[in-house]
């Protein structure tokens, strides 16, 4: 039994992200999954297929993708959300009052409506996760994809490139970048972007620190495909490298990257929130769920509704994302079918 | 083994290095001069900065700078922060707090985690089941800071059960923090208990051990148990490393003088000697418990040897 022994070796690699240890379980079971395939298209759709019968059936997917639609529709049209509200219409008399029936989340601090303020701050959650994993996807899926497809050199060195990222603490990565970035001179100059404060420096920074588990994911899938006959006989017919890593490798190692991506992006939004209320987030005038529970920290035992409402709305917005790769996992996962 | 060992500690020195590398890179990134903000309203005569822009090595190019900091590492010297307080001194007041926390943590995954994961497991299908599925789900989604903010209000505030924030209690006030940064991997020891348990169930040896005679409980205590508890008990021996460097928050939201703290102060006051001395020990811990996981593995799985 040489296989588990190896899988196994590579599951205790890893530490940090809990999640990432069930993605390398699933490795294994992917790799598996796809043998010799003469019409690879034929083969995916099946499994694709198979994985949607599965996901139907599931209360957890349906759960998730209907408040990660509700959120998702919030973000791109706030002002349906609002009930009317403008979030920059302020009046301090209102300040702190609790949710009424016209008001249904009360006021903040300085008497702005708190359901505008609640629902105009999905936008920047949203777009930190999904910019953010498909920022760390795109480096995680370059790199592990070279390293596992040429070997030797190439793979040593960007293997012990990921190790040094991997063993920092993504937040305290990211803290240390955040604070310094709108200081930052490369050459005179400030740095674009990350000198700003916004969405986009918050993106980067998580994509600086957080695009290990990517890495290793693919370069692992690139590894067990890269041996398999039908790469054998597509080099055979003459594909060069790029092709044979986009055409024929890297669409069979999509199902574990699929269901990282999508717990990856609750990870972020609550990665955001933390920064953010660590101080080097988003500043106002952004509407963020962070700093609205900062902000509402100092009243919580006055208008405690100021810290519950975004909490809870942080919360069912990672849920949903954290619930979907749930799903999605048991259902390309091919030893769970009965 | 020995020569495995080995091999694995020569490869957390390159490790280390571009992680400490990085991260004073980043600090020295930062153009302000601490010296003058240092000497605040009144100004420093210019001998005098020059002085301490020398001892601290400021006015030399990045390389040579590092160079300096990792020869002083080499021997033990951390350095000073900028009023002259030896950093390793910060880091043996601050460790023993996150490790603390670190432990209380732990305590809590491994008594709550194993025991949700193996009545779980045992009982598939189950109410008791469903009902840890959906509480890891919960306790995953729920942001940390979220969780400390609910449970502060709640348990402190409200009930006053626990203390809302510090350390003055002594070990109990290590108690609300400790679970909440448990959570998350609290709920995947528990989800890995179960469904390694249930996979060694159903292993044929299991139903040898039913065929020969022996009662359920006899096989699932001293046949299963042991075997399905390997992947657990790596999973927290690792996450032992990535605790200490992610207590960040709950040591922000319960106001606790850890080592997250201490490096978040220092940001602010761009103190780049204990920001990268923090961070090097704390990557140095994050390789040293997963080397110390993988040696265990060999340990408790027979089947598995290093050349």
């Amino acid at each position: 039994m040489s296989e588990p022994t190896t899988s196994q070796r590579h599951r205790s690699d890893e530490g940090r992200d809990p999640h990432q240890r069930e993605e390398e379980v699933e490795v294994g079971a992917t790799a598996l999954a796809a043998p010799d395939v003469d019409e690879a298209d034929e083969k995916q759709t099946s499994l694709w297929g198979d994985a949607w019968r599965e996901l139907r059936r599931k209360p957890f997917f349906w759960i998730g993708g209907v408040l990660a639609v509700f959120f998702l529709l919030m973000a791109i049209f706030p002002s349906l959300f609002a009930r009317g509200a403008d979030p920059r219409a302020c009046s301090l008399s209102n300040s702190a009052q609790p949710p009424s029936g016209a008001h249904w989340f009360g006021y903040d601090q300085l008497g702005c409506d708190y359901l505008a303020q609640v629902v105009y701050g999905a936008r920047n959650s949203l777009q930190i996760g999904f910019t953010g994993v498909i920022g760390l996807l795109v480096v995680g899926v370059v790199v592990g994809a070279l390293a596992g497809y040429f070997g030797g050199w190439v793979d040593s060195l960007l293997a012990r490139i990921t190790d040094i990222f991997y063993a920092l603490p993504l937040i305290l990565g990211a803290l240390i970048l955040l604070r310094v970035g709108p200081e930052a001179r490369i050459f005179g100059e400030p740095v674009p972007v990350i000198s700003e404060r916004g969405p986009g420096a918050i993106a980067i920074a998580l994509v600086f620190f957080g695009w290990m588990t990517a890495m290793r994911l693919v370069r692992s899938q690139v590894i067990a495909i890269k041996s398999s006959d039908y790469v054998a006989a597509a080099r055979a017919l003459g594909a060069g490298p790029l092709r044979i890593l986009v055409r024929h490798i890297l669409p069979n190692a999509v199902a574990p990257v699929i269901v990282y991506a999508t717990i990856t992006v609750g990870a972020l939004i609550a990665a955001e929130a933390a920064l953010t209320y660590l101080g080097v987030g988003l500043q106002r005038p952004n509407y963020s769920w962070g700093l609205q529970i900062s902000d509402g920290q100092n009243l919580l035992r006055t208008a405690p509704h100021l810290v519950l409402i975004p909490s809870v709305v942080l919360s069912l917005t990672v849920m949903a994302f954290v619930m979907m790769g749930d799903a999605l996992r048991d259902a390309l996962d091919p030893r769970q079918r009965s | 083994m020995g020569r495995y060992v080995a091999r694995r500690l020569l490869l957390t020195i390159p490790v280390l290095i571009g992680a400490s590398f990085l991260i004073f890179a980043m600090v020295y990134a930062l153009p302000g001069d601490p010296i003058r903000a240092l000497a605040g309203d009144r100004p420093l005569p210019a001998s005098v900065q020059a002085a301490l822009r020398a001892e601290y090595n400021l006015d030399d190019p990045l390389l040579v700078q590092y160079g300096k900091y990792v020869a002083g590492l080499l021997q033990g010297d951390f350095g000073t922060d900028f009023s002259g307080r030896p950093v390793l001194q910060t880091i043996t007041e601050r460790l023993p707090v996150t490790a603390t926390l670190t432990g209380v943590a732990i305590v809590f995954e491994i008594v709550i985690g194993i025991a949700a994961g193996v009545l779980a497991g045992l009982r598939r299908g189950s109410f008791f089941d469903n009902l840890v599925l959906v509480t890891t789900t919960l306790l995953v989604s729920i942001p940390v800071l979220v969780l400390g903010f609910v449970s502060q209000y709640v348990l402190g505030v409200r009930l006053q059960v626990v203390p809302v924030a510090g350390i003055g209690e002594g070990l109990y006030s290590y108690l609300l923090p400790g679970f909440i940064l448990a959570a998350i991997s609290l709920a995947y020891v528990a989800r890995l208990t179960r469904t390694s348990l249930a996979d060694s169930l159903r292993a044929d040896y299991v139903r040898t051990a039913r065929a020969k005679g022996l009662d359920r409980r006899t096989v699932v205590v001293r046949h299963t148990l042991r075997n399905s508890l390997i992947p657990v008990v790596t999973f927290i021996g690792a996450d032992i490393g990535s605790l200490l460097g992610g207590a960040i928050i709950t040591e922000s939201v319960f106001n606790i003088p850890g080592l997250g703290r201490a490096v978040f102060d220092s940001v602010t006051r761009q103190e780049g000697a204990v920001i990268v001395g923090i961070i090097t020990l704390l990557v140095f811990f994050f390789i040293f418990f997963n080397l110390v996981v993988d040696v265990l593995y060999a340990v408790l799985d027979p089947r598995i040897r290093y050349e």
